[in-house]
């Protein structure tokens, strides 16, 4: 699409894809600086078409909150022609009503909200105006999506919670948030895949391993997946975490496509 | 029985490195591998293997070996002190170690992180498709006394041994950068200020990645926070206060400190290698020059090979074995100067 075919009454907020280099053999397809909600539904939609695409030369896509990493082979293609075909995909992708595209999976991961196993619960839910029952009934009904899986192996970020729960990182560094906490800041939520010091809020803790080298696969998540919290006791968790068998911390996961 | 590489000591960061686990950025796993990756190709030349087998690398401090069959090893990277049997043995060479020599990999003398590679590899079972050990990750561990490898058949122990001029690369010097994504978040003034500037590596550093210092301002950008987003290994990144590290081979996936550009793959050998102390530079060079720059690893390690010759160390073909050793680094040089009373 020409510039002169865009509708007038494009919002100004239409993502717009800067495609820029990184490394000899990779480009970012770069749709903001901040994860907003059309900014994270962009990258969605763009990093779907690119992947359901055969690009030439390309040996690896991943994606962050806000851009598409294009790894390629510049002995089977080169940037200039890989450039070239990824604005193509990007001006026939429409991105200004971008939707996330629908999940092809769902997991229910059991979480024991608050007390014991979530400190900073009542915390969350002071910041985000809420009373407990209502904070704990937002997190159970929200559904969340994988928005990137990263930093560590098989770290999700999910989201995005409702705008009340843009709620800034602590300033003050928990040193130790143990393995399957979940965390919350920036309408995002994480568990962690180990001990790890953090300015996140612990609210919850799951049994939840997102990633064990010996196990197949070592990353069950992927992103886009969709994420549903159940409620269980801390006894659950609990006997869940002394006998964990593959790690999964009685999460199920259904196939939705 | 299949032959095992025994470890009868080994220093703080002694680890099995391969060419680590490339294509799993999506899942947030680095690709990893040795920090050096040169050297494994090196060692790959002078072994005539077709592709880089899983080796030991050595940081800082080496290992004592033994093997239960005949075996090839290359010795590549960092110079380190080495013996066989309590005879210095020369680096960037193979050596044949058979059942009952000690081969023994002292301290560092140039570099950081040399390699042990033996010919038939190591043969641990692969985790995830690779046997590098990921510290970061958390996938293997460092190696200790008393540790027993597994290791794949020397095709051909009866190979004489073979020496290779090892590409310098372990005195720092220039590092060229290239832009990236994020190079437009620093003004012109503090990009040329960046490029202007002598750097030392920090005492702070390990596999994924170096600080440097420099004694001027920090390094800022005129934006406010950033999300996280990719990075890899070669970019430099600027910490909350403006100081740069390179990111190495065991970096995080994502990260939310902004990056200047990043050194391309040929340089970044040079700075996994750089001791703390090591002067480094930048030269900026732009996306086309960065990518006429490029060459595959298959392309190293062809090249390499061609530059593999037979080693003369048969101490009748060497006239002086002192300058012989001089020139291997065996010794510094200057000790007769400080033993000699003379002076």
């Amino acid at each position: 699409m020409t510039p002169t075919q865009t509708p007038p009454d494009t919002p100004e907020t239409t993502p717009q894809v800067e495609i820029l280099p990184h490394g000899p053999d990779g480009i970012v397809l770069r749709l903001g600086l901040t994860p907003d909600a059309a900014t994270l539904a962009a990258v969605g939609v763009l990093r779907q078409a690119l992947e359901t695409k055969a690009l030439q030369g390309v040996t690896e896509i991943a994606g962050s909150l806000t851009s598409v990493f294009l790894r390629f082979d510049p002995g089977r293609t080169t940037r200039a022609a890989l450039v070239d075909l990824a604005r193509q995909i990007a001006d026939q992708t429409d991105l200004a009503r971008a939707t996330l595209p629908a999940p092809a999976r769902r997991w229910t991961i059991p979480v024991s909200l608050g007390g014991d196993h979530g400190p900073q619960f009542t915390d969350a839910a002071r910041a985000a105006g809420l009373t407990e029952s209502a904070a704990r009934d937002v997190i159970l009904s929200t559904p969340l999506r994988v928005l990137t899986i990263g930093f560590a192996p098989g770290l999700p970020y999910m989201g995005l919670l409702p705008p009340d729960w843009d709620i800034p990182r602590l300033s003050q560094i928990t040193p130790n948030v143990p393995r399957g906490a979940l965390v919350t800041a920036v309408r995002q939520l994480i568990v962690f895949t180990n001990p790890t010091p953090t300015g996140w809020l612990q609210i919850g803790q799951t049994a939840f391993l997102g990633f064990d080298p010996d196990r197949s696969p070592a990353m069950p998540l992927r992103a886009g997946d969709e994420i549903r919290f159940a409620p269980a006791f801390p006894s659950e968790i609990e006997a869940l975490l002394a006998d964990n068998p593959g790690g999964l911390g009685g999460a199920r996961q259904e196939d939705l496509a | 029985m299949s032959a095992r590489l025994t470890l009868h000591s080994a220093g703080a960061g002694v680890t099995v490195q391969d060419m680590g686990r490339p294509g799993a950025l999506a899942q947030g796993l680095s690709r990893g591998g040795a920090a050096d990756r040169l050297a494994l190709i090196e060692a790959a030349a002078l072994l005539t293997q077709p592709a880089p087998v899983a080796g030991v690398e050595m940081a800082l401090m080496g290992a004592e070996v033994s093997v239960t069959a005949p075996m090839r090893i290359a010795l590549t990277g960092a110079l380190m002190q080495a013996s066989l049997n309590g005879t210095p043995v020369p680096w960037n060479t193979t050596l044949l170690l058979t059942p009952g020599d000690r081969l023994r990999i002292g301290a560092v003398k140039a570099g950081v992180y040399g390699y042990l590679t033996p010919a038939g590899g190591i043969a641990t079972p692969p985790v995830m498709g690779a046997r590098a050990t990921h510290l970061t990750a958390g996938i293997g561990r460092p190696l200790a006394a008393g540790d027993s490898l597994p290791l794949g058949e020397d095709p051909a122990p009866d190979t004489p041994p073979m020496a290779l001029n090892p590409t310098d690369r372990l005195t720092g010097g220039t590092l060229r950068i290239m832009p990236g994504p994020q190079t437009g978040l620093f003004d012109a003034t503090t990009r040329d200020r960046f490029h202007a500037t002598a750097f030392t590596r920090a005492p702070t550093g390990n596999r994924q990645g170096v600080r440097l210092d420099q004694p001027g301002a920090a390094f800022g950008t005129t934006g406010g926070s950033l999300a996280s987003d990719i990075i890899q290994p070669g970019d430099v990144q600027m910490t909350g206060d403006g100081v740069p590290y390179v990111l190495l081979s065991e970096c995080q996936t994502m990260g939310g400190y902004p990056r200047i550009g990043t050194v391309i793959p040929a340089d970044l050998p040079r700075v996994a290698q750089a001791a703390p102390g090591t002067d480094l530079r930048f030269i900026p060079v732009t996306v086309d020059e960065a990518d006429a720059l490029w060459t595959n690893e298959a392309a190293q390690l062809k090249a390499l090979r061609k530059a593999v010759t037979p080693l003369r160390r048969d101490p009748h073909d060497i006239p002086d074995l002192l300058s012989y050793q001089l020139i291997s680094g065996m010794i510094r040089g200057d000790e007769h100067d400080e033993k000699d009373p003379c002076r």
